[in-house]
Order: C-alpha cells, then sequence, then structure tokens
C-alpha cells in the first residue's frame, strides 16, 4: 500500500507539513482562517538541527503494535490504514507508551490521541503533507 | 483442528486473531464464565466517570465472533480440563473437546484476611463490568469511600468515582502508592496531584479491624465508610492448568511461543509468568498489551505456524486527574533524574541499555524510550545524551533513520 515517506537529504526544515496537516484537519475551508493565531496541533512533526530535519508521521506498520496494545479497541487497521476510533478512546494513551517511532500524540483536548491517517479521514482525502511538501521531501508511493 | 479457548478477554482475542492469520478453517470455541461478548477490563474506572459506555467498552466490533467463526460459550465455566482424553469439562457436566487450547484465564482479586471484614455490609473488588456495575449502583453524593490499596487498581477506581461520593479515603500497607511502578519521588508527586483532588492517604497502615461501617487502623486511627473497595492485588487463574498438569510457578510458566509445559496446552495473559528481558527473571507481568501478545502468538503457534514474543517488559500507561504517567522497564542500574516544576523523568542504564523509565507531566513520545528497551539497542550506537534530554528519532544513526522513516515500515525494522 502507498505510505508517507520522508527523505531526509530534502528536507528544508520549513514546518509547512505541520501547517498543512493541521490545516487539512481543521475541518476548514480557509488556511488563514483554520490557522491565524491558532497553536496547531499536527499528526507530523519535524526534528532535527541545525543541518539535517525530516518529518515523522505514523509508518502504518504492517504489525503495529498501537493496534495489539490499544486497551479500549480503538485502534484498528483499515484497508491498511492504523485508524482511531475517537468515540471509543479514552486517552490512556498505552499507544504513546508502545510507537516507536513517537508517531502517537495526545488530541488537543487531551481525552483521546490523534495520529496520522493519511488524511483517509478528513475532506483533504490525500496527505496535505505531501503534496504541500515543497521540495518534494514527502512522498506518498508504494514500496 | 479445534481450538478451545478458556478466557474472552485480550489474550483470547489476540488468540483468535492469530489462529485465523494461520488457519481459516479450524473450530474455535471460546469459553467464558462471564455473560458478556469481549470488553476491554481497564476501561471500568472510565465507565464509572462517564468517559466511556457499555457499548464504547467493547473489545470488538459485534460482529467479531461471526466473522472469525467463533463458537462462544458465554456465561459458562470451565471446571476442569484433561490434557489425555483432550477434553474441557464445564460446570454443566457437558465436555468440549479439544486438539489444541488456551488458558486466558486472567486473575482475580486477592481478598487477604482481615478481621470484621464480614461485619461489612457493602464491600467490592474492582475487577469486572460487573464489580463496577455493582459498586456503582451502591454510590451515592453522600458516600464514603474505603478503598483499601494503592495501586494501579484502587487508584484508577478512585478516579472513577470521585466525582460521585462525597470522601475517598485509601489505605495502603506500603509507604508509597503505586509502588510497582513509581520511585518515591514520582510517587510523592502523584500522591500530591491526587490529594488536591481530595483524596485523603493512610500509607504505611493497615485496617486491624472492621467494624461495620468503621475501619480501625493500626496506628490507631479510625476511619468511618460506607462503601469498601477491597483492591490490594490480584493472583492468576491457575487452578485449571495446575490440575492439567502445566508447570505453575506464580503463574502459568510459558515460554516465548507462549507454550505451557504440557503439549498441546498454551497459556496468555495475565495466568501466567514470563521472562522479564529487562531483570532476566520470570514475574507475572499483568498489563493488557503483553496479553494479547502472548495470546496472538499461542494462537500462531497452536494453527501450526511458527511466532515469538520474546520482549515482554512491564509498561504501564495511566493517567489521573489529567497527569499522566508512563513507565516501562526496571529501575536497577544508573538513575539519571530530571525535574521541572510540572514534570518527573527519570531514565534507569544498565550494560550500555537503557533498562527502564518514569515520566510523569510529560510523557511526548514515550514510546522510543520503550523501543530502546525492548530491542536492547546498545546505547553507545545513538546519541544517548540526546535521546535522553528528549524522544527523537534524530538520536538514531542517518542509515538507521533512513530504515525506519524511508523502508518498509514495521516495528521490528
Amino acid at each position: 500500500m502507498k505510505r508517507v515517506y520522508v527523505n531526509e537529504k530534502w528536507c528544508l526544515g520549513c514546518h509547512l507539513c505541520e501547517y498543512n496537516c493541521a490545516f487539512a484537519n481543521s475541518g476548514e475551508t480557509d488556511m488563514a482562517g483554520a490557522l491565524k493565531d491558532v497553536k496547531i496541533h499536527p499528526r507530523i512533526r519535524v526534528e532535527g538541527d541545525n543541518h539535517i530535519s525530516f518529518a515523522v508521521s505514523c509508518r502504518h506498520c504492517d504489525d503495529p503494535i498501537c493496534v495489539k496494545s490499544c486497551i479500549a479497541g480503538a485502534l484498528s487497521v483499515r484497508n491498511g490504514v492504523v485508524h482511531r476510533d475517537r468515540d471509543k478512546c479514552v486517552g490512556c494513551y498505552t499507544c504513546i507508551l508502545v510507537c516507536p517511532y513517537g508517531a502517537v500524540m495526545p488530541a488537543p483536548d487531551g481525552k483521546a490521541i490523534q495520529k496520522c491517517e493519511l488524511c483517509t479521514d478528513n475532506a483533504f482525502g490525500e496527505p496535505a503533507c505531501v503534496k504541500g511538501c515543497p521540495n518534494g521531501a514527502i512522498v506518498f508511493e508504494e514500496r | 483442528m479445534k481450538y478451545v479457548i478458556i478466557g474472552n478477554s485480550a489474550a483470547a482475542v489476540g488468540c483468535v486473531e492469530g489462529i485465523r492469520s494461520v488457519d481459516r478453517t479450524g473450530t474455535v470455541t471460546v469459553i467464558s464464565d462471564e455473560p458478556y461478548p469481549v470488553y476491554s477490563r481497564p476501561l471500568i474506572s472510565y465507565l464509572l466517570c462517564g468517559k466511556t459506555d457499555e457499548e464504547h467498552m467493547k473489545y470488538r466490533p459485534d460482529d467479531f465472533y461471526r466473522k472469525n467463526g467463533v463458537k462462544v460459550l458465554l456465561g459458562r465455566k470451565a471446571v476442569g480440563v484433561d490434557p489425555r482424553r483432550k477434553t474441557v469439562s464445564l460446570e454443566t457436566g457437558e465436555q468440549v473437546p479439544f486438539d489444541r487450547l488456551l488458558f486466558a484465564t486472567g486473575s482475580h482479586p486477592f481478598v487477604p484476611p482481615m478481621e470484621g471484614l464480614e461485619s461489612v455490609e457493602k464491600k467490592f473488588s474492582f475487577m469486572k463490568l460487573d464489580d463496577a456495575k455493582a459498586l456503582g449502583a451502591a454510590l451515592s453524593e453522600k458516600t464514603r469511600v474505603l478503598i483499601v490499596g494503592a495501586g494501579l487498581i484502587g487508584l484508577k477506581c478512585a478516579e472513577g468515582i470521585r466525582g460521585r461520593v462525597q470522601s475517598i479515603a485509601v489505605v495502603d500497607l506500603a509507604d508509597r502508592i503505586l509502588p510497582s511502578i513509581l520511585d518515591a519521588e514520582g510517587s510523592a508527586i502523584v500522591r500530591r496531584h491526587l490529594e488536591k483532588q481530595g483524596i485523603r492517604f493512610a500509607l504505611g497502615d493497615s485496617v486491624a479491624r472492621f467494624t461495620g461501617r468503621t475501619a480501625l487502623l493500626k496506628s490507631g486511627g479510625k476511619i468511618p465508610f460506607d462503601v469498601l473497595v477491597v483492591a490490594v492485588g490480584v493472583r492468576p487463574n491457575t487452578r485449571l492448568a495446575a490440575g492439567a498438569g502445566c508447570r505453575v510457578g506464580r503463574g502459568i510458566a510459558i515460554d516465548g511461543r507462549s507454550a505451557t509445559s504440557v503439549p498441546d496446552l498454551y497459556a496468555a495473559g495475565d495466568c501466567c509468568e514470563c521472562r522479564d528481558i529487562t531483570t532476566g527473571t520470570d514475574r507475572i507481568l499483568a498489563v493488557l498489551p503483553n496479553a494479547y501478545l502472548q495470546g496472538e502468538t499461542a494462537g500462531v503457534n497452536m494453527a501450526g505456524g511458527e511466532k515469538t514474543f520474546d520482549k515482554a517488559i512491564p509498561m504501564n500507561s495511566i493517567g489521573f486527574f489529567g497527569l499522566h504517567i508512563i513507565t516501562a522497564g526496571s529501575y536497577e542500574g544508573e538513575a539519571w533524574v530530571r525535574k521541572t516544576e510540572s514534570t518527573y523523568k527519570k531514565l534507569v542504564t544498565k550494560d550500555n541499555l537503557l533498562k527502564g523509565y518514569i515520566l510523569i507531566g510529560d510523557v511526548a513520545r514515550a514510546g522510543i524510550y520503550t523501543s530502546l528497551i525492548r530491542e536492547k539497542t546498545p546505547l553507545d550506537t545513538i546519541d544517548y545524551e540526546l535521546v535522553r534530554e528528549k524522544p527523537q528519532l534524530m538520536a538514531f544513526a542517518a542509515d538507521r533513520r533512513a530504515a525506519m522513516l524511508g523502508g518498509k515500515a514495521n516495528v521490528s525494522d
């Protein structure tokens, strides 16, 4: 299946992916309106230093330990995408305890977790981080 | 092939999913003495405070058993397993035949002998859905609750009912709360947080005698109460496995394939003891992820596949009134501690390995630490000082990171 992959050689560390992610998941139709003066909570995060940077988001593992560890049965695999059921999630953070990539984070209200679902859970439909990456450092492809 | 699973929680579900990843046609029978389809046991405290309901507590969708071709016998108690005739006897006298069997029998609350306990009218355990329902029905805003046990179960119970009762007092023999997962300093931070919610503690103390609705403490104090919750600890349900000849220590002994010492009998979850890779000792690691993973491993092997789960470690993620705590591993070794006003962090290293950690308040990306423990990553192959400050993939060498983020994704990368 197609997944999001990063190539740190091309990442400029511009954090645009974070803004595009936050916008895609905001439910708003206007980017400025969605993000202006708002603390964003993207599901993809850029890390690195002055020389190297790269974006990290859910790997949608073939053998997802977060799904197997979820105490509520709130995580499942749907067509290869690790999906969160917001109504079932109680925000215990067991997935944060086990994800080796650090790719699961608390939702802004702290009552549940959030994670990248490859924009299958929002109106965008395809990964907004990839579409908006100005240097082709994030790709959405089969490997 | 006929598979029988005794028990119907996370380990059982893992086993069903493990079997079906290999064998689509064999018959699978699940036997449970509870009347409910599989639900999440750890969610009972969230049920009491209204953060979830019975519908959302379902650990798998309603069509789970049908889709997986599982015959489920609910409200039926297994009373014996005959490993030679390969049958399970039910309380009703029925015999259920099997080729391979899983003990997923869980644990039961341990209630120590306490003088005068029989004089307490309203007393509860806190493990199952029915326990939560019974406790919930006994509460009102005038209720004074006494909880014996300041461990994970007792304190999650306290959080679950805090908004529904007049007062909560917690008594524990240990001198600190959550002694199984926290050190003294971390424990004190969490205790202060709970005390701010109005929960009172009597630590290093115990109930000398109950007389109706009064607990007389060893220290001489008295605690009046209306409802008692006993959450001292749990004991694995090993009787059936022992009766079938399986080697039993504190829990049912299993190997990395979740096999017991008796051929064709497997075991998984809270009824077992298994190797804790951070200490090298056999322990009971009664946490849901381990239960699922052991169950899945058992299922694959029962169905003729090959699977090993040999990365079991103690680990917990738990929150109280908005304060999150994540811990993993063991704490023997060299400790590194970092504190701020609202957070506590302790990493423990030994022999060039991360052995354990405690995070309170800031738990972001904790799984990167957990992975270092589970994968036994030699710390001299990463930038440990960097990752110690903050869990991050930047601490790994570039080729390793490229494999993690650019290659085929898998946890065992």
